[in-house]
């Protein structure tokens, strides 16, 4: 393998790794507060990336209105998803947390099959993520620098909110005990409302990216995604949010590396994950970055 | 008469007149109720083993699709011919031994729950290391391991072309003979010391082992035992369909079983059976949301899908506003009944 | 007691179900029977297939003077589903002959069970060799795959002079891993060779490492005989590396969202197809094309098109057999010659495989053109 593949190689690991982070941020904010993995969550990228399409076909919206549009529906979707499927379960044992969750993933699939339909649409690209570059004669698509800057942007914004604000410092508080959170007259359900918001908000900018990226959409596109972002995000430590993005990076980067270094192991690239996962849980489940987790009742 | 000897005449009864209704069936029944019922038996074996890991153990398993594959694969591979099987693979020759072998149908029957079996004790070692939603995950990522395999491993499965051509063994005396045998063994476990630790576990993990009770030991009883009548079931679903490949075993029939014991009642065998019984006839019966209406002058065209959107709407119902189902963890038994028709 | 709510519950549902199962009364109507994928993992070649049946529909309605009514249920992509599909269309519809399903691991679910009942089925898209095989009354519509692969060997070989290939398969659909099989296999008795054979899996969405190994490799041509939303996203991704040898694949390749997805990356993809538009030699297909185009805003695909001709070859059946007698219709089907077709001019072929030549057609500026035509 020449450098100059191996870069390219490297450059597309980066940038598929940074969608796996921001899409795990929701997975990591969630069970940080919930104990729950949302098996919904990656069915948002899905949301978010027809929601951008029936923007900008439908509404005639140019991308830069669309886009956003479409990132603040899926937060909104997110809160719906925790109120009609989470809420009511709070004091459920979290088996049926878990079971609510496969539905609400299952509801969200099926009634985009029905009324949107099975046959994948293309994503409108905009010209300007579509150019390519060529560095060294290393080409690269303009998109795959901008994600991973993205993701760290909206990594730092997120920071922010959670060490700077007030309602970070509640959404801390909620991660560690509900009770006395609650003792500290802090409406719990507006925290974890706000926590979706913000998780869902990821996911739909990562769904944006991963539609400008591979600009295919049908209802199924969100599941694999959804898993493997849950892997990076055991894999950086549950509940930790750099974390989680490390850990997207790192499952990114094995995953392409993998399949560049052995071609022929590409069939074998979904199970690899999964192995990753398990190896990870055996050995050290805290993950990369992770706390020992606190088990909640 | 006292009332042992009472419930197992009846038990005995009860089995009597399954046969004789099946015997109905065959003798005037369509091809379309037999599969139907068909359906319904491998369905009722795979809800009721699921249901012990699940309900019983209370760990959530999500990998049950892959005891069923490697069952129906088992299977499959040594009832097809040696001549049939060297057709088939046209993508890679199939290796020795299973290229040469061939067995009876009962055979390969146990042949498959003893190697969904042998995997389950492999992987329950990394699987019961950990609990609660990461045990999900894991035993999820196996599920979609075995189905990689499924496809990757083409001198043995034959990849995604999967094994066609089957003979259809499955007729409804096999498939029910199974079912009631399942039912039968695995009620026999739950009633045993060992299914009441398994609910002690469920319970509560520390307080049981504070009892000295091996939670390692019994989860994995119950994880073998339920691997065994998965790989039998899916042995069974094999020769049914007479065509198996890995699209057949995804998360869709986990999350299948799993709205069967759900909506049945998490850790209820009678509500394992009920929920099979409804899922297998009410798939069917469902379809007519599927289909045109007129409802006086008003005509709705057919939209293909509502069943699954039906579907993830009565799980999430259920397990919001009856979590219990439909039968809670109660059990039916002779000495319920006979209590209710006394009116006492 | 909230076990009780949820059995009353149930209670209702079923009597619910019950009330609208009394079946329309179809007096004087032939039912032709649908088994289509239209939910599920390959909802979209089924919908597809719907469309293009309903276009058919609309243009023959009716056979022996008496309407036809299309039953369409629903397989959820999953063989059981599909086996119960057959199953309910023979038992409770009555149907008199069945169209489905589109893959043959599905299909194979179901030919069993016509099979025993002597109603004639034909899938519009089932190319696997063994869906018809050793069955007297199952049918198809398209190309078998080893067919295919050789025409496509025999094109790139004597047509794009291609000495070396890359072959990259969908390892997860069993129609590309038999197109490519049979490729490799005449590709290679014709002197070619092979320089790198990759997987890809339904669903995938990043190639890139796979087409690493395809520009190392340094290949005369990409054999890729995969599905439309695969090869539309590796076309991309071949075309951002700097890949720019001609790709060849199949028919499952040509669709409308193809160049929508793909836009200019696509341009010089070659397919062994069924049809062109411009050699479209029967009245048939170019009624069907504009019919289809009018009703759906864009380009008549592969999959509606076969669901089309499986329509109009069961109804050529019906016709000529006057009767609706399975057995009867199954041997008018069989005895099919020289039907003029959407996808070109069919003789039904022993074992129920159609013997039709193979167009070639390729992308330029953004529509599909036609190149040649390879008689079988």
């Amino acid at each position: 393998m020449t450098t100059k593949i191996f870069l390219q190689q490297l450059t597309n690991g980066i940038s598929l790794g940074s969608l796996y982070g921001l899409v795990a941020i929701g997975y990591t904010m969630v069970y940080g507060i919930l104990r729950l993995i949302n098996f919904a969550h990656g069915d948002l990228l899905m949301v978010a990336s027809y929601t951008a399409i029936y923007g900008i076909a439908m509404f005639t919206l140019p991308w830069y209105i669309s886009f956003p549009l479409a990132i603040i529906v899926t937060g909104f979707v997110g809160i719906m998803l925790d109120k009609a499927a989470y809420k009511p379960l709070r004091d459920a044992p979290r088996i049926s947390l878990l079971i609510s969750a496969i539905g609400a993933s299952f509801l969200l699939e099926n009634l985009a099959l029905v009324v949107i339909g099975g046959v994948p649409k293309a994503f409108p690209r905009p010209e300007i993520f579509a150019k390519v570059v060529s560095i060294h004669g290393v080409r690269i698509q303009v998109l795959t620098i901008y994600t991973p800057i993205i993701t760290i942007l909206l990594l730092f914004g997120l920071l922010f909110i959670v060490y700077r604000t007030k309602a970070g410092k509640a959404m801390r508080a909620a991660s560690m005990d509900f009770e006395t959170t609650r003792l500290m007259g802090i409406d719990l359900d507006r925290i974890i409302a706000f926590t979706f918001l913000l998780g869902s908000t990821m996911a739909g900018a990562g769904g944006i990216m991963w539609a400008l990226k591979y600009p295919q959409v049908n209802p199924f596109m969100g599941v694999i995604p959804g898993l493997k972002a849950f892997i990076a995000a055991v894999l950086g430590g549950i509940g930790n949010i750099v974390g989680a993005v490390i850990g997207g990076f790192l499952l990114g980067l094995a995953e392409i590396l993998l399949v560049a270094f052995m071609p022929e192991a590409a069939q074998y690239r979904d199970a690899f994950a999964f192995v990753i996962l398990i190896l990870v849980l055996l050995f050290r489940p805290t993950g990369i970055m992770g706390e020992p987790i606190v088990d909640k009742t | 008469m006292t009332k042992e000897r009472r419930n197992l005449l009846l038990n005995i009864a009860s089995i009597i007149s399954v046969y004789i209704i099946l015997w109905f069936f065959q003798k005037y029944g369509t091809e379309y109720q037999i599969r139907i019922l068909n359906n319904m038996a491998v369905f009722i074996t795979l809800a009721v083993s699921y249901n012990l890991v699940n309900g019983i153990c209370g760990q959530l398993h999500l990998g049950p699709n892959a005891f069923i594959t490697i069952g129906a694969y088992t299977a499959a591979l040594l009832t097809m011919s040696p001549a049939e099987k060297q057709m088939s693979f046209i993508i890679k020759p199939l290796i020795w031994p299973f290229s040469v072998i061939q067995a009876p149908f009962p055979v390969s029957l146990i042949a498959a729950g003893i190697a969904a079996t042998i995997f389950a004790f492999l992987i329950s070692f990394p699987v019961f290391r950990v609990r609660g939603d990461y045990l999900a995950i894991v035993t999820l990522g196996f599920g979609e391991v075995i189905r990689v395999l499924c496809n990757a491993l083409q001198s043995v499965t034959n990849g995604p072309l999967g094994l066609k051509g089957l003979k259809p063994y499955t007729t409804i005396w096999w498939s029910w003979s199974i079912a009631i045998f399942t039912v039968i063994v695995i009620q026999k476990l739950i009633n045993s010391s060992w299914g009441r630790a398994m609910k002690a576990i469920r319970e509560n993990e520390i307080a049981a082992q504070a009892m000295g009770i091996n939670p390692f030991k019994h989860l994995m009883m119950a994880f073998l035992i339920s691997a065994f009548f998965s790989g039998v079931a899916g042995g069974l679903l094999a020769h049914l369909i007479t065509t198996i490949s890995p699209t057949l075993f995804t998360f869709f029939l986990t999350f299948n079983l799993l709205i069967i014991i759900v909506v049945g009642g998490l850790g209820s065998t009678t509500g394992a059976v009920i929920g099979a019984m409804l899922f297998a006839w009410g798939g069917e019966a469902l379809r007519v949301v599927e289909s045109p209406m007129d409802i006086g002058p008003v005509h709705i065209p057919g939209i293909p899908g509502m069943r699954m959107v039906l579907f993830s709407v009565i799980l999430m119902l259920v397990i919001i506003f009856a979590r219990r189902g439909i039968t809670g963890r109660n059990e039916f038994s002779w000495d319920w009944l006979f209590s209710k028709l006394s009116g006492k | 007691m909230k076990g009780k709510v949820i059995f009353k519950f149930f209670v209702l549902l079923v009597a619910f179900c019950f009330c609208f199962t009394a079946p329309a009364l179809a007096k004087g109507k032939i039912k032709i029977g649908v088994y289509l994928p239209m939910t599920g993992a390959v909802a979209a070649y089924g919908q597809m297939e719907w469309n293009g049946l309903q276009v058919a529909h609309e243009m023959e309605p009716k056979v022996l003077g008496k309407d036809i009514e299309l039953v369409l249920v629903d397989t959820k992509s999953d063989k059981i589903e599909a086996a119960n599909a057959v199953s309910r269309l023979i038992e409770k519809e009555k149907v008199v002959a069945i169209i489905g399903e589109a893959i043959s691991g599905n299909t194979m679910a179901g030919n069993p069970i016509s099979e025993a009942a002597k109603i004639p089925s034909i899938s519009p898209t089932a190319t696997n060799p063994l869906v018809t095989q050793g069955k007297k009354y199952a049918f198809r519509a398209c190309f078998i795959d080893p067919f295919q692969g050789q025409v496509a060997a025999r094109f790139a070989r004597n047509n794009l002079k291609a000495k070396t290939a890359a072959v990259i398969i969908d390892i997860a659909q069993d129609y590309c891993v038999g197109l490519a099989n049979f490729f490799v296999k005449e590709f290679v008795k014709m002197g070619g060779k092979v320089v790198s054979t990759t997987y890809i899996q339904t669903g995938d969405q990043d190639f890139t490492a796979q087409l690493s190994a395809v520009q190392a490799a340094k290949p005369d041509i990409i054999y890729a005989p995969n599905y439309y939303t695969e090869d539309a996203l590796m076309a991309k991704q071949a075309r951002d590396l700097g890949i720019n040898v001609p790709i060849l694949t199949g028919d499952g390749a040509q669709a409308d969202e193809l160049i929508k997805i793909g836009g200019k990356a696509v341009e010089n993809m070659y397919f062994t197809a069924h049809f062109h538009k411009k050699a479209a030699t029967t009245e048939l297909a170019k009624k069907y094309i504009a019919k289809f185009e009018s009703k759906y805003k864009k380009e008549a695909d592969a999959f509606g098109a076969l669901a089309a001709d499986a329509y109009f070859l069961l109804v050529d059946a019906i016709k000529r057999a006057g009767s609706t007698d399975g057995t009867k219709i199954r041997d008018a089907l069989a005895s099919t010659k020289n039907f003029p077709g959407v996808s070109g001019v069919i003789t039904m072929g022993p074992d129920g495989n159609p013997i039709k030549s193979v167009v070639i057609n390729k992308v330029e500026n953004g529509k599909f053109v036609y190149v040649t035509t390879v008689n079988p």
